[in-house]
């Protein structure tokens, strides 16, 4: 499912003392199957955006366009719910909106509400919790006695038994173990490739976004100021150190090995495995 | 979503009313509730309500936000309005239509009733508006501090006010926050049937009372760690300092009193 954003904008308590904006002129398109990292500072308007994949703010200038369905400003929009059907959203701390008694509960109430018979709810249950990676014990029991990692998982396992066509993240692992960070951002990219998603990740780590993404967008007070692949966000370090965002460690090391050695490696690397590659390469190709 | 909501909420700005002494501003307010049930007549009630006007435009907080934020309260008014009017069974009967009748009494007393709830509102609003919820317990403290003597515990209450109301906004937030990702989850908030709505209370609630509970017990934790141990012997680092402007507005506020004991009948 394609989406695009076609110059929103948006103000926060509009008429009031209070109006802020938030976002201006924000251009993005997002092509079915497309992984894309949003990144920015704290306020610079990525959560604004988020909600407006999924229909929960609606644009006070500009228009959205989400598969079929194009949300303008401005006019009476209809029919938001199967736009949310199709977007799933993993808010930041997810686990703050479990309720229900027993996980099995939780996680089907989301397919449940939109109109999925409660069997196979329980089957997408079952399927979404293993992809989480819990064991199936859990099922039976409240959401509340499980410890914090657990709890995370559930309330995601809860978003995707919606099976959304796109999956929007708001940071999903702040907070979380090393291992436990990595395990489901694999989940993430692993299903995202299964099903043919649109992926939508906010998140402050440089790490993720040049590891998963094939798109970055990075916004800065209200406005994209930068987009591309992450090849290309990342070859400008000096650009984004002076926005003030980090570079991944294996970008900074490929620059201060370049510095070091007053040469220049043929492309921007981002992973360890392609990096020590092509240095193996080049130690292999120099004089000793 | 409670983005138009006004009651409670501070409305920053550099008007007389803002400068007012959090005390002068809670005694005017406790005595024009008192003093607006003095009113009972034609004139009494233009009175309070130009009094009323007159403080709001001192205040300079903008009328359309005003009246965006008590549109709700508004239907309040008027179902009281309406509520009078029928169901007031005195004074010479002004019109009959089947079991309806509508008696002058009524009329009046529902005009009168109705306004002075919306005085009501609109002052204590007017307070809220242009005071910090810290200036108002700052300034409820001091005022309380005479009731010591008879062993009430006024830190205490003060303490709990300032936290209930330090934590308004985030429980606001947190609202919002919880309605949108259940709303992203297929609950409706605000359309379909009218029991299908109250269930969806269900979902919002309950997330809403754990995330209190623990934040209570996180700050208890916190304000322990900081070395709290009650009021005793505790100094303040925002002084209240009681004007010319504070006494004054006392002032019109007596004449205003006087006013209306004359004129009522």
């Amino acid at each position: 499912m394609d989406i695009s954003l076609q110059n929103i904008e948006y103000r926060y308590q509009a008429n009031t003392p209070f109006e802020r904006l938030a976002i201006k002129d924000v251009s993005i398109n997002i092509p079915t199957g497309t992984y894309m990292a949003l990144i920015g500072h704290t306020g610079s308007g990525k959560s604004t955006v988020l909600q407006h994949l999924n229909a929960l703010l609606l644009p006070t200038e500009g228009s959205v366009i989400i598969g079929s369905q194009e949300i303008k400003a401005k006019q009476k929009n209809k029919n938001l719910r199967m736009i949310r059907q199709k977007v799933g959203i993993v808010f930041q701390f997810p686990e703050h909106q479990l309720f229900e008694e027993t996980v099995e509960k939780d996680i089907i109430f989301g397919p449940m509400n939109f109109g999925v018979s409660e069997n196979e709810a329980k089957e997408r249950a079952r399927l979404a919790l293993k992809q989480v990676g819990l064991a199936e014990e859990i099922l039976e029991k409240s959401p509340f006695d499980l410890s914090g990692g657990q709890m995370r998982r559930v309330a995601i396992a809860g978003v995707l038994a919606m099976e959304p066509d796109c999956l929007v993240l708001d940071e999903p692992t702040a907070g979380l173990d090393p291992r436990g960070r990595k395990e489901i951002m694999d989940m993430f990219y692993s299903l995202h490739k299964k099903r043919n998603l649109s992926t939508i990740l906010v998140t402050h780590s440089m790490e993720d976004a040049a590891r998963y993404a094939d798109q970055i967008v990075i916004m800065q007070q209200g406005h994209v100021v930068k987009q591309g692949t992450p090849v290309e966000i990342f070859s400008s370090v000096t650009e984004l150190v002076e926005m003030g965002l980090d570079v991944p460690e294996v970008v900074r090391f490929q620059r201060m090995l370049e510095e070091k050695l007053g040469l220049k490696l043929e492309r921007t690397y981002l992973s360890i495995e392609e990096l020590s590659a092509a240095v193996a390469e080049l130690l292999r190709g120099a004089p000793v | 979503m409670m983005e138009k909501m006004i009651i409670g909420r501070y409305v920053p700005a550099d008007s007389l009313i803002h400068r007012l002494d959090p005390r002068s501003k809670l005694i005017i307010i406790f005595l024009f509730v008192c003093i607006i049930f003095l009113a009972n007549n034609f004139f009494t009630y233009i009175l309070i309500g130009i009094y009323t006007i007159l403080m709001l435009g001192l205040s300079r907080i903008p009328v359309r936000f005003l009246y965006a934020g008590l549109k709700p309260v508004l239907w309040l008014v008027l179902f009281t309005l309406l509520l009078q009017v029928f169901f007031t069974k005195e004074g010479s009967l002004l019109y009959e239509l089947g079991p309806i009748k509508i008696y002058e009494e009524g009329v009046r007393q529902g005009i009168f009733i109705s306004m002075r709830f919306f005085f009501l509102i609109l002052m204590t609003s007017l307070l809220t508006l242009t005071t910090t919820p810290i200036e108002i317990t700052d300034g409820l403290e001091t005022l309380l501090h005479p009731l010591k003597k008879v062993r009430f515990p006024v830190h205490e209450m003060a303490l709990m006010m300032s936290i209930s109301l330090r934590f308004i906004p985030t429980l606001m937030q947190e609202t919002d926050k919880i309605m949108k990702a259940q709303i992203a989850r297929g609950v409706e908030f605000s359309s379909g049937p009218i029991k299908e709505r109250i269930k969806a209370v269900i979902p919002l609630l309950i997330p809403l009372f754990v995330s209190s509970f623990k934040r209570a017990e996180e700050l208890a934790i916190a304000m322990e760690a900081r070395g709290y141990r009650g009021g005793e012997g505790r100094t303040k680092y925002r002084l209240l300092s009681w004007k010319l402007a504070d006494t004054l507005q006392l002032l019109i506020l007596v004449v205003l009193t006087i006013l209306l004991i004359l004129l009522r009948s």
